[in-house]
């Protein structure tokens, strides 16, 4: 059962490979804190999902990079084959010579429809080298021009070519007080055209994984590495298979005590449907113990609210508008964005 | 990897140039040991193998031959450019990039963009055709020039519309020298309004300069270095006013030198992340995507820090926060201005060396609050981290303000234009050229006049209390 991830733009390359060599450190941990035959169970399991066996032995990961400038791309594939320890394929990335200028109507509207075909085929290659396909895990971040709008773009077209699998974005949420000037429009564009096509949408926000750096790792000068490297951490805590000791994969529906609280879950889903726990024996990055807890919550409520408000205040003067006005994305692409993104806010709110 | 063309026009444009591929020949020699043409070094250079016959054939890869300038070369005097090719930087240009006269413009704006741009269209558009050729992305032109004189100003704007007819894809970023109130030239207030006009409707970004900001600056570093205090002994190399040549030198010989040095950093600097490798990228089409919000708007007040490194290699976090400070003082811009007290449309920085974006966060939130930024864009900010610092420093900021402090300059430029146009004071040398009326005049002052306007309405919105636009009400 493999999932192909796809890497996009300058965020999604950088994270893509931290989450890749996090998950390739935890793989050959020999300190699994559990016995050897369920390390070997794990090990196995982790190597198919994430990656292919070569010839050379050196595994390659299951991924495609995609950036619509070189620089990325090549210091990504650099730092994956000095490892050591896996690497990308030899052609599994597709770039150009000049990127999408933070502008998502031109990764939308210009780099999507004119690279579609080439894209497309490098995907198909890859998914020919499995027996089944599960989905995509797209990494993307919603601030630039790239991840954002040949992400959104792309999304739309691994749906309807891959109707029946499944297709998650991880989704970074830039800092508040900005990144890149455009990021609230570039947000609020790629959240309503997601929607549209994605099953799930599992979100990092910036700040918040600046916090942890500071507050929880108390690193001093924090870098997006450190930044990169937690997110890894997080993602791959969740990705890595989780299993019983019969080795196959299984969830068991124990509720941990702290979560039965009927307070947290909507009225119309028992605690017990809403809450699923999936235990593994074998630890994680040497952790002794170590919990992730992904959640759809009003958690994101306020984050997306304060996006759409900023996005609209900027929209109601009008400034930037004429920069993807140039590109194809109109006036009424916004006014839908917007509508989509308010329904969302409304749904969440009335739980 | 893309590809960026200078346009150097004029004798102040070409002097400019000559200081930028100076300093771009010092940057790229410290950074690549290997002597290897990398993408780094493609934006700016053609690596070209001399040995064989015409043009010389582009080598892409491998090992650096000869280096070539994607330049062109364009003034009515020889002399300047002449030069050049007799000076040092001789092997990075050849005879097919350069277009010269003998006679000059006569600091008259009609000579150079009527009579000379008709004259020389031709030839314009051949070499820059050429130019573009040997590229395999061209990204952006770099048109540097001053707006006071004949040349720079009139031919300059000419070439600029001239990009815009046979290159509309490619962005035109215009480095451009304004005349000072003291300026020994009568005439440089129609020459400026008459190429603003053009500036406003055809480039895409303008960065303008004033030498008198630039002859503080450099004041103030000859004070630091002459000063003889204690722990203040500075690193040479770090000097934002010398290159590879100047240091050599002495610095009274080549005084304009040490000014066009620092513009030669600005251009350096803002290429930068789109040159080297970084944590945040920030490629030249993102300046304008995020520095302007309309199209008229795209005059960027610039600020470079640190004009100097001192020796001593101890550098705690507190100078590097000094850094993003000085930054916004209005003694480290490259125009009379002061952002601070104005208003801000939007606000990039550029940061290079070993900052993390801890460094960044924290700064900005520092400085936001005594900045004011206009109501629809209180966080407009766009940021970038480029690994590869300038020689000579560990660390560098550019900062490029989107600000109403611009206005001033502005409206100055407007009066003194009037004071003369009133007497109609040498008007009769331009309305003797073909193609010159009045009515270019007029156009023009107007042209300069709805863009202050602009500004005035901006700035009338400044302290006022922020009314949130009301959203969109959505029934479920």
């Amino acid at each position: 059962m493999s999932v192909v991830t796809v890497q996009l733009g300058q965020c999604g390359n950088q994270i893509g490979y931290e989450v890749f060599d996090t998950i390739c450190r935890d793989l050959h941990n020999s300190q699994g804190f559990c016995c050897k035959r369920e390390n070997e169970v794990y090990q196995a399991s982790c190597k198919e999902h994430f990656f292919n066996e070569e010839r050379s032995g050196v595994p390659v990961a299951r991924a495609l990079l995609i950036d619509m400038e070189p620089k990325v791309i090549s210091q990504t594939l650099l730092k994956a084959a000095r490892s050591g320890r896996w690497k990308y394929g030899q052609h599994s990335h597709f770039c150009q010579k000049q990127g999408s200028g933070n502008n998502w109507a031109y990764g939308y509207s210009v780099h999507g429809p004119k690279h579609e075909e080439s894209i497309m085929n490098l995907i198909q290659k890859e998914v020919e080298k499995y027996d089944s396909l599960r989905g995509f895990s797209t990494i993307m971040s919603m601030a630039g021009g790239t991840g954002s709008g040949l992400g959104a773009f792309l999304t739309q077209n691994l749906r309807d070519a891959y109707p029946n699998s499944f297709i998650i974005n991880q989704i970074i949420w830039p800092y508040g007080t900005g990144e890149v000037i455009v990021q609230n429009y570039n947000s609020i564009l790629t959240l309503s055209h997601l929607y549209r096509s994605s099953d799930a949408l599992l979100v990092h926000e910036n700040d918040v994984v600046h916090k942890i750096c500071a507050k929880l790792m108390n690193i001093k000068q924090i870098s997006f590495r450190d930044v990169n490297q937690v997110i890894a951490h997080q993602l791959g805590s969740v990705f890595q298979p989780t299993y019983s000791s019969e080795g196959s994969c299984q969830y068991r529906r124990n509720p941990l005590g702290g979560f039965k609280d009927p307070a947290l879950y909507t009225s119309w889903l028992q605690p017990s449907d809403a809450f699923s726990e999936w235990r593994t024996h074998r630890a994680f990055n040497k952790y002794e113990k170590s919990a992730a807890l992904v959640s759809n919550s009003q958690f994101l409520l306020k984050p997306l609210d304060t996006v759409i408000g900023k996005a609209w205040n900027m929209f109601a003067s009008k400034a930037y508008v004429h920069q993807y006005t140039k590109f194809g994305i109109e006036e009424e692409d916004f006014l839908d964005s917007f509508t989509v993104l308010e329904q969302v806010v409304a749904s969440y709110c009335n739980l | 990897m893309a590809q960026s063309v200078v346009v150097q026009v004029g004798q102040c444009g070409n002097q400019i140039g000559r200081c930028f591929w100076d300093l771009a020949l010092r940057e790229h020699a410290a950074i690549n040991k290997k002597g290897i043409y990398d993408d780094s070094l493609k934006n700016f250079f053609r690596n070209v193998d001399t040995r064989r016959n015409g043009d010389g054939v582009d080598i892409s890869k491998g090992k650096i031959r000869s280096l070539k300038a994607r330049a062109v070369l364009i003034d009515m005097e020889e002399g300047v450019v002449n030069e050049i090719l007799q000076g040092p930087l001789k092997d990075i240009f050849d005879s097919k990039q350069l277009i010269t006269n003998v006679s000059g413009s006569g600091n008259n704006w009609s000579v150079g963009y009527k009579v000379f741009g008709s004259q020389y269209r031709d030839q314009i558009v051949e070499k820059l055709r050429q130019t573009a050729e040997h590229c395999d992305c061209l990204q952006c032109f770099f048109i540097i020039h001053s707006m006071g004189g004949g040349t720079g100003s009139g031919l300059g704007t000419f070439i600029l519309n001239v990009l815009e007819d046979e290159f509309p894809e490619v962005y035109r970023f215009v480095t451009s020298v304004f005349p000072s109130g003291e300026d020994d030239v009568i005439t440089s207030p129609y020459n400026s309004v008459l190429a603003m006009k053009e500036l406003n409707e055809h480039a895409d970004c303008v960065l303008p300069i004033e030498n008198e900001s630039l002859f503080d600056i450099v004041s103030r570093i000859n004070q630091m270095v002459t000063s003889g205090k204690p722990g203040t002994t500075v690193k040479p190399e770090s000097l934002i006013t010398l290159n590879e040549g100047g240091i050599k030198k002495k610095l009274q010989e080549k005084p304009f030198d040490t000014m066009n040095n620092i513009v030669g950093n600005l251009l350096l600097n803002l290429t930068s992340s789109a040159r080297f490798e970084g944590s945040l990228n920030m490629d030249l089409n993102e300046i304008t995507m995020n520095l302007v919000p309309f199209p008229q708007l795209h005059y960027l007040v610039s600020s470079l820090t640190p004009l100097y490194t001192l020796a001593d290699v101890n550098v705690p976090p507190r100078r590097l926060d000094q850094m993003f400070s000085d930054a916004f003082s209005k003694d480290h811009q490259l125009i009379q201005a002061d952002p601070k007290h104005s208003l801000y449309l939007a606000c990039a920085l550029l940061v290079r060396g070993n900052v993390q974006i801890s460094d960044l966060r924290r700064n900005i939130e520092r400085l936001k609050s005594a900045l004011h930024f206009v109501s629809w864009n209180q966080e407009g900010w766009k940021t970038s981290l480029c690994s590869v610092p300038p020689v000579g420093h560990s660390h560098s900021l550019l900062a490029l303000a989107n600000n109403t402090c611009i206005k001033p300059t502005f409206i100055e430029l407007k009066k003194r234009f009037t004071r003369l146009y009133k007497k109609k004071a040498h008007l009769h040398h331009y309305l003797q050229v073909d193609g010159m009326e009045e009515s270019c005049f007029t156009e023009a002052v107007s042209s300069l006049s709805s863009l202050i306007e602009s500004y005035n309405e901006l700035d009338v919105t400044k302290g006022l209390p922020i009314h949130d636009p009301l959203r969109l009400n959505i029934v479920i």
